[in-house]
């Protein structure tokens, strides 16, 4: 869970208990009541730590030497989140300089990039400061070594919103894109750039459909991809079935002999999407969409077969209602 | 280019059954190992590891009944006086997430006169912003998953208009992505675990109308690989966690059965500890509560006679969630 190595301190290898600027407090054991739930055997290094943090606490000593323990105890463990939430009261208490605080936590974070906790210090330290200039280099260091950190991700999308760092943003996720096509993270942080900026004009419907289609075309079974397609084209007037550039494009894909189950989905939407609002185009129809449904259920995506048969009941109910009311 | 499929592939030699006496054990026995160096690395989550093992225990029908007391007198003592949130062991800081679990077990306890429940609503509505959302602690921060345990609090406590639910409401909306999903919070990435919190906010306060049920539920199932598992998000590895959270926002959603529920048991039968008992996140790695009980829940929600109904919503055996007369909202054809 947490790795108890001391690089940041040689003082971590002495026992809290044997340093003479220590002596005048005492250690306060973990209580669990009289009858504890379970019982406890912790390693040393971390039972002294703790029993004097837990002293400390107590007594909510604003010092020198209690920051310094809250460093041990959260590198002992970094996931408590009583340690930080002192830390940042000894932090203010004693009025240190912050940005020695942003080196130290990017540190903690290049450790400990899952945990929510240092996440947070990080973001609270940032807003104190009002100071996000190393929040972007930070973020993109976390991402080199794991592309879809959602923490990483959530603290890059809060510092681009707060402190307006759009720009060069849709070129570093062109990057992330071109590393990793499937990178679901980066195919949303696209719509939330694009999203907060210019919005979804025409124009820039335009060229993201291009930027997208492109991308499928290099790997056509790409769930994130085809979604970012879908998602883009909610925005526009023409719906699913009637984008002629994506049309034309599905169907050669498909002539091609390609059978990507997202494209498959597509296409059986498309005829669901005519179906319902009554588009005119003869390559959408109710019996073309049965057909692939038959064809994912059997071949292409059998996992999911009871989706795509409950499609098929809707395309049936749909039309039998459609029947029901041109008769009427 | 080929197609590449994050996933795992499953041993021939796999478990054909849920190990439950093993898995009772496990959970019993867990901290109390002789080397417990894991409880004093865990106390930050000892409220919520409590709610885990324990759960797991009831809807395998060996919750030990007369732990009642003494784990009601633990839970007191987690909470704050002063705001009334309760922490995760003793002398932490109260947070929204441990106050949940607290309520939770003692909701499974019959127990909740317990604590100082005015204290826990006052806290819970302490949490709330202007937007709807809710924050974790007093510190800030602000996350789908937190507005899940808010209102999950308090609808067990039957308090839900102690706070600003068309609020909250809207605030969860505003988290809705392109795909369906949600995140933790507007324009953030849709992610299964907080799909379920937020899906299971939206059956709480009756708004399941916000959801785009289909093309959700879709998205829900595109989660199942060809292992049978279930991940988080597209090209991530499967975990049995992710058996719960999209599992239980499917039944939510009256979708259950868009999954191959099948291959899905097969992976999660996989993922247990046939030595210590327990269930590790995928197959072969170390076991813990967290994933014990969500496979178990999600055994339950496949159908398995021997575990307990449970209550997809709260994660809560089903007898309890009668018990207290709730009945959040769910989506049937």
């Amino acid at each position: 869970m947490s790795d108890c190595s001391s690089d940041e301190n040689e003082n971590d290898t002495i026992l809290y208990r044997d340093r003479p600027e220590w002596k005048d407090v005492t250690p306060l054991k973990q209580d669990d009541g009289d009858e504890p739930v379970v019982a406890i055997d912790y390693t040393e290094a971390f039972e002294d730590c703790y029993d004097y943090f837990r002293a400390i606490l107590k007594k909510k000593e604003i010092s020198e030497r209690a920051l310094e323990l809250t460093k041990t105890a959260a590198q002992l463990n970094s996931a408590n989140y009583t340690v930080w939430q002192y830390r940042r009261e000894i932090l203010k208490g004693l009025g240190k300089d912050l940005n020695e605080e942003l080196d130290y936590i990017q540190k903690v974070i290049l450790k400990h990039s899952k945990n929510y906790q240092v996440w947070h210090h990080r973001r609270i330290i940032v807003e104190w400061l009002q100071d996000a200039s190393k929040e972007k280099y930070l973020t993109e260091t976390v991402l080199a070594k794991d592309a879809k950190n959602y923490h990483a991700w959530q603290h890059r999308q809060w510092v681009i919103r707060t402190f307006k760092l759009f720009d060069g943003e849709l070129e570093y996720v062109d990057t992330l894109i071109s590393d990793d096509v499937r990178n679901n993270s980066a195919w949303n942080q696209r719509y939330f750039v694009i999203n907060n900026t210019t919005g979804f004009t025409d124009e820039v419907l335009d060229r993201e459909i291009d930027y997208t289609l492109n991308h499928i075309k290099t790997v056509t079974e790409n769930e994130s991809a085809w979604n970012y397609l879908r998602g883009l084209l909610l925005h526009g007037k023409e719906g699913l079935s009637n984008n002629k550039k994506v049309t034309d494009f599905c169907e050669e894909l498909y002539k091609s002999g390609n059978r990507s189950p997202f494209s498959l989905a597509v296409i059986v939407d498309m005829c669901f999407e005519q179906l319902n609002e009554g588009g005119g185009d003869s390559r959408y129809t109710p019996q073309r969409a049965k057909e692939l449904c038959e064809e994912l259920i059997n071949k292409y995506d059998i996992i999911r077969a009871n989706y795509w048969k409950h499609m098929i009941e809707m395309i049936d109910k749909t039309m039998k209602d459609e029947n029901i009311e041109s008769s009427n | 280019m080929a197609t590449v499929i994050k996933d795992i592939e499953i041993q021939p030699n796999i478990p054909i059954s849920v190990l439950f006496e093993k898995h009772a054990n496990f959970i019993k026995e867990y901290g109390q190992k002789e080397n417990s160096y894991e409880y004093g690395m865990t106390d930050y989550l000892r409220v919520s590891g409590m709610f885990w093992g324990l759960t797991a225990l009831e809807l395998m029908n060996t919750l030990p009944k007369q732990s009642k007391g003494e784990i009601a007198e633990y839970i007191k003592n987690c909470q704050d006086p002063e705001s009334g949130g309760i922490s995760a062991c003793l002398q932490h800081d109260p947070h929204i997430l441990h106050t949940l679990s607290a309520v939770q077990i003692l909701c499974i306890y019959d127990n909740l006169n317990a604590i100082d429940l005015d204290g826990v609503v006052r806290y819970i509505a302490s949490l709330q912003l202007s937007d709807g959302s809710f924050m974790g602690d007093k510190w800030g921060e602000v996350d789908t998953r937190f507005s899940f345990c808010a209102v999950a609090t308090l609808a067990l406590l039957n308090k839900l208009n102690a706070i600003d639910v068309n609020q909250a409401v809207e605030f969860v909306a505003s988290c809705k992505n392109f795909d369906g999903g949600f995140g933790s919070r507007p324009l953030s990435e849709s992610h299964a675990g907080l799909i379920y919190c937020c899906v299971g906010f939206l059956s709480i306060t009756n708004r399941l109308d916000v959801v785009d049920r289909d093309t959700l539920a879709w998205w829900l199932c595109e989660r199942q690989l060809p292992s049978g598992g279930l991940n988080g998000r597209p090209e991530k590895l499967p975990d049995v966690c992710y058996s719960w959270w999209v599992l239980s926002s499917l039944s939510i959603l009256g979708r259950l059965h868009w999954i191959d529920a099948e291959a899905l048991k097969k992976f999660i039968l996989a993922c247990q500890d046939t030595e210590t008992g327990g269930f590790a996140d995928r197959p072969g790695d170390v076991a813990d509560p967290f994933h014990t009980l969500f496979g178990i829940a999600a055994m339950s929600l496949l159908g398995h006679e021997s575990v307990q109904k449970v209550n997809p919503t709260f994660c809560m055996p089903q007898h309890v969630i009668d018990r207290l007369q709730l009945k959040p909202q769910m989506m049937i054809d």
